[in-house]
């Protein structure tokens, strides 16, 4: 199956070693992933949140260039930003559920000679590599397993609510599962889809830093070395601003927080510079030594 | 069946306000003038309630001062007074059968917000009715014999009622269940809301005198494979899974469990929920009826492996232990035939953020039923996994029930059966009890009293549906709890509840094989799931299937008394059903014309009653009219046009259809 490649905003900025992580474990796992041309921000909560069906329309652009450059049939748009997916999910929802919008969204679409067939199925890495990879080929492709490392998976608050059907929607366990596969061992830790605090970090720090330090706090308490995120957002909020928290709740969290591909790449063998594991503040060199060194080879990353 | 050459038609027309239920939305006066305008229409009026005795009498003195040979009646559904209607026609002197009625409230005026256009519409309808009319022919019912034995499946506390019902009233009763024993649900609660009398203690004699009743033939670990016929002569096959032990001759001693190789139990104990283990060969509960030992041959070493030193066959005094057993089928014939086939409880792991199977001491409403029991797998000790006691317990109200993403309706009786957990948990254990509810429902005899009375003990009610239970422990005092979090939507403030004890008051739901069951007997369902009665307030015990009733759970959410109450109609309407004598039948079967019939027996083995036979002299297909259901199936498949059906003939259709669809 071949998938088209919706990177959104983030991962061409902050969220760079997702992309690199992401493209190089797909590659190594012999899936074939293309770019979806002249694609366009997916607006995000922000803009939702000014005008709903505006936003749709800008979501919806993305949905129509898809169909076109995918082909008949369901075309496969791969979303690995978790903001990403969930407005493009929401779009194809709202568009289809609710007449109004529909019209407002098609009109949009129209002046700008676009129509919008509904045969996009918006995918998530997690959903792509737990469903249609398998665990199985996963394991094969490990070559050097994580050693029973702890890892606190956190998904975030967008990918399994409300439209994602791959997983538990209060428990989800499909990183687990993959992690598990590359030779982690995963805590049970009950705040997986809990808000990071998201743009309120951004705008009232008060009130983002503090849940954003309620989930390293909880992560740690069960004993995890290692987070892992599938949000470029959520990898920010909980890496970035761990000094910050020190001084606030006068208490140091030092967990490297990384992508779960840059994990899973790691389990792989796949060199450190190709996973974008140099671009993170506090990577995850201390606690998993086993990072194939460099290219250059400077030793463990 | 000879179409009778008739008279011209006269017909009359009545089309009725049923107050503002159709006057409302269809112009009832102008619809009556359109009406008296068409061919043959002799009379045409309105009134305000055509079927109440004026209503009644008015049509019954038209028949007989205008000569009417045919009635349209344009008021509600066929199905509430067609038969109120022929009989004023009959009384009157017409043949009931030359009766049609339009359906222009739930058809039309129900259903159709613009006036104008349920107007046209009551017009098409009326219309469509006095062109059919004029096709009927004179028709007759027929009486057929019913069998006087009663078949009620199912042996929780509705059908054990039921049953000694119609057994004491002097009828043949088989009661089958498919469990080893009868009992059902109510055997594995402990005190019954809200007189907190034991539930055994109340249950048990009910149960023996089931197993004693000369009049009742009992039929455990037994299950209805087919059901043919119709209300009065049903044909039902009974399929009795072999439980390798003889029934007759066992005691139920118990030496075989003893002396089974398994020295522990290892398999889940369906009776106590899974809170312990039973053997492969065990007794369902300890007053089990009919108290005989049954096999497991899902976990027998005999059965499955076929190696076993079978100890059991050993110890047994009585040699009533038998690998050789299998399945066997009886044929049964009964008039009536009561359903009370219950429910299951919704599994709360659909809702995981309560954490049922993740956290151990989060329990369901029926698991702790059985750790309080004194039967139970803790001789009634409430204690948590670990042994030890409780201190503070948490009750979830509402757990798949009042639920948009599971049920929607309201289980009924979970706010009473968890008013009397606080209760029996704060008696055996002085902890502290929560209630967690959206709302409380305490509203039969004696409820609202009790609910007074757990409020007095001093259990504590949180209004609120719980957002989720967590071992994430943010203060020192939750450290090693579960924590309730919720908003107190009376307080305002959401709240973090600290408990060692999680009880789920899960919903009831349909048995998973009520689709199934259901098509079985041919009943039709509710949205729900459950068995759907004939009318929500005046049929909610038959069903729409004739000689078919309903009782308990089946039907609907509902708890002990009102169970019994409905076990208690049911019985009544069989015994209504049986002691007639008779039932007649609906004129609505099919028929050969033998001059067009070219005997090529297209029809013969597309019949599913088997009504069809093949006269081998005339060469002709004969249809048996007591076995003819009326399905229609003959009708359309006849290559020559020779099989008619009565009051569905071709000429009645087409005229009905092009009366529907003529320009009105």
């Amino acid at each position: 199956m071949k998938y088209l490649y919706y990177p959104g905003c983030s991962l061409k900025g902050s969220g760079r070693p997702y992309e690199e992580s992401l493209l190089s474990i797909l590659d190594r796992l012999g899936v074939a992933v293309v770019e979806l041309a002249h694609w366009n921000c997916c607006g995000a909560t922000a803009y939702m949140s000014v005008d709903e069906v505006q936003a749709f329309a800008l979501a919806a652009r993305n949905l129509c260039l898809a169909e076109e450059c995918g082909g008949p049939g369901d075309v496969h748009l791969l979303a690995p930003c978790n903001a990403c997916y969930l407005v493009l999910s929401k779009a194809q929802v709202y568009i289809r559920q609710y007449a109004r919008i529909g019209q407002v969204v098609a009109e949009a679409l129209r002046a700008a000679g676009l129509e919008y067939h509904g045969r996009i199925k918006v995918r998530h890495p997690l959903d792509v590599l737990w469903n249609d990879v398998g665990v199985e080929r996963i394991k094969k492709a490990v070559t050097q397993p994580l050693q029973g490392r702890k890892i606190a998976c956190y998904y975030g608050c967008q990918v399994v609510r409300p439209y994602a059907t791959f997983d538990n929607q209060h428990n989800p366990m499909v990183m687990d599962h993959l992690l598990r596969a590359a030779g982690a061992q995963t805590v049970d830790w009950p705040l997986k889809e809990r808000c990071c605090g998201g743009t309120l970090t951004g705008t009232m720090e008060e009130a983002g830093l503090r849940l954003s330090y309620i989930l390293l706090k909880e992560a740690r308490a069960r004993g995890a070395q290692v987070m892992a995120t599938a949000c470029p957002l959520c990898q920010f909020n909980l890496e970035c601003y761990q000094d910050r928290m020190q001084s606030r709740f006068g208490d140091g969290i030092k967990m490297p927080v990384a992508y779960f591909t840059q994990l899973l790449g790691m389990a792989m063998g796949i060199p450190a510079s190709k996973l974008g594991l140099d671009r993170l503040l506090a990577p995850p060199k201390p606690v998993i030594p086993t990072a194939t060194p460099d290219a250059a080879g400077k030793g463990a990353i | 069946m000879i179409r009778q050459i008739h008279e011209p038609s006269r017909i009359g027309v009545y089309v009725c306000h049923c107050g503002m239920n159709i006057a409302a939305k269809v112009d009832v006066e102008d619809v009556r003038a359109f009406a008296r305008s068409l061919p043959n229409v002799v009379v045409a009026k309105t009134y305000k309630f055509m079927c109440s005795d004026p209503g009644q009498e008015m049509i019954r003195k038209d028949i007989q001062e205008h000569d009417l040979n045919r009635v349209v009646v344009a008021s509600c559904s066929p199905l509430l007074h067609e038969h109120t209607f022929r009989r004023a026609c009959a009384a009157a002197g017409m043949n009931p059968f030359h009766l049609q009625m339009a359906n222009i409230r739930e058809q039309v005026s129900w259903v159709t917000p613009d006036c104008a256009l349920a107007t046209r519409k009551a017009r098409a309808l009326i219309h469509a009715a006095v062109r059919r009319v004029a096709d009927h022919y004179p028709l007759a019912k027929e009486r057929v014999n019913v069998h006087p034995a009663i078949l009620v499946v199912g042996g929780g506390i509705a059908g054990i009622h039921a049953a000694l019902v119609l057994a004491n009233a002097g009828k043949k009763v088989y009661l089958v269940e498919r469990e080893p024993s009868i009992g059902g649900h109510m055997a594995q609660l402990d005190k019954t809301f809200p007189t907190l009398d034991c539930s055994a203690c109340i249950l048990t004699p009910r149960m023996s005198q089931i197993r004693t009743h000369p009049n009742i033939t009992l039929w455990t670990y037994a299950e209805i494979e087919e059901v043919a016929g119709f209300a009065g002569n049903f044909k039902v096959k009974v399929r009795h899974k072999p439980r390798y032990v003889k029934e007759e001759l066992c005691v139920g001693c118990g030496e075989c469990v003893s002396a089974c190789v398994f020295k522990e139990g290892r398999v889940r104990d369906e009776f106590n929920q899974g809170l312990s283990k039973r053997k492969p060969i065990y007794m369902p509960f300890p007053q089990a009826t009919p108290n005989v030992a049954v096999i497991d041959p899902q976990s027998c070493l005999k059965i499955m492996r076929g190696k076993c030193a079978m100890k059991c066959v050993e110890a047994c005094p009585r040699a009533a232990i038998d690998f050789e057993q299998r399945e066997e089928h009886t044929d049964i014939e009964v008039g009536a035939i009561i359903l009370a086939t219950g429910y299951r409880t919704f599994d709360a792991r659909k809702i995981p953020e309560y954490g049922y199977g993740r956290f151990p001491n989060v329990y369901t409403m029926l698991e702790v039923e059985r750790l309080v029991n004194a039967a139970g797998p803790t001789g009634g000790d409430i204690t948590l996994r670990d042994g030890a006691r409780p201190q503070t317990v948490g009750i979830i109200h509402c757990v798949g029930s009042r639920d948009r993403r599971h049920h929607p309706y309201c289980s009924n009786v979970c706010c009473m059966a968890s008013l009397k957990m606080a209760h029996l948990v704060k008696e055996r254990t002085g902890a502290e009890v929560f209630n967690f509810y959206i709302d409380m429902r305490a509203t039969f005899k004696g409820y609202e009293e009790f609910y007074d009375q757990v409020l007095r003990e001093g259990v504590q009610f949180i209004r609120g549906r719980v957002a989720e239970v967590t071992d994430w422990a943010i203060r020192p005092a939750e450290k090693g709890k579960l924590v309730i979090r919720v908003e107190d939507t009376l307080v305002g403030v959401v709240r973090r509840i600290p408990v060692d004890m999680v009880v789920l008051a899960t919903a009831m739901e349909p048995q998973e094989d009520a689709a199934a069951v259901q098509r079985k007997f041919n009943i039709s369902c509710s949205q729900d799931g459950f068995f759907l009665e004939r009318h929500p307030k005046l049929g909610p015990v038959s069903t729409f299937s004739d000689g078919i009733f309903l009782a308990g759970v089946c039907q609907g959410p509902k708890d002990i008394p009102a169970s019994v109450a409905q076990a208690g109609a049911a019985a009544a309407e069989a015994l209504c059903l049986v002691d007639k004598g008779f039932v007649e039948i609906e004129p609505n079967t099919a028929f050969i014309d033998e001059a067009a019939c070219s005997g090529c027996r297209t029809c013969i083995p597309l019949c599913p009653f088997q009504a069809i036979t093949r006269d081998a002299v005339k060469g002709v297909a004969v249809i048996n009219q007591a076995l003819c259901k009326g399905c229609g199936t003959c009708v359309a498949a006849c290559p020559s046009g020779a099989a008619g059906q009565n009051m569905f003939t071709d000429a009645q259709i087409y005229d009905e259809i092009e009366g529907v669809l003529a320009d009105v």
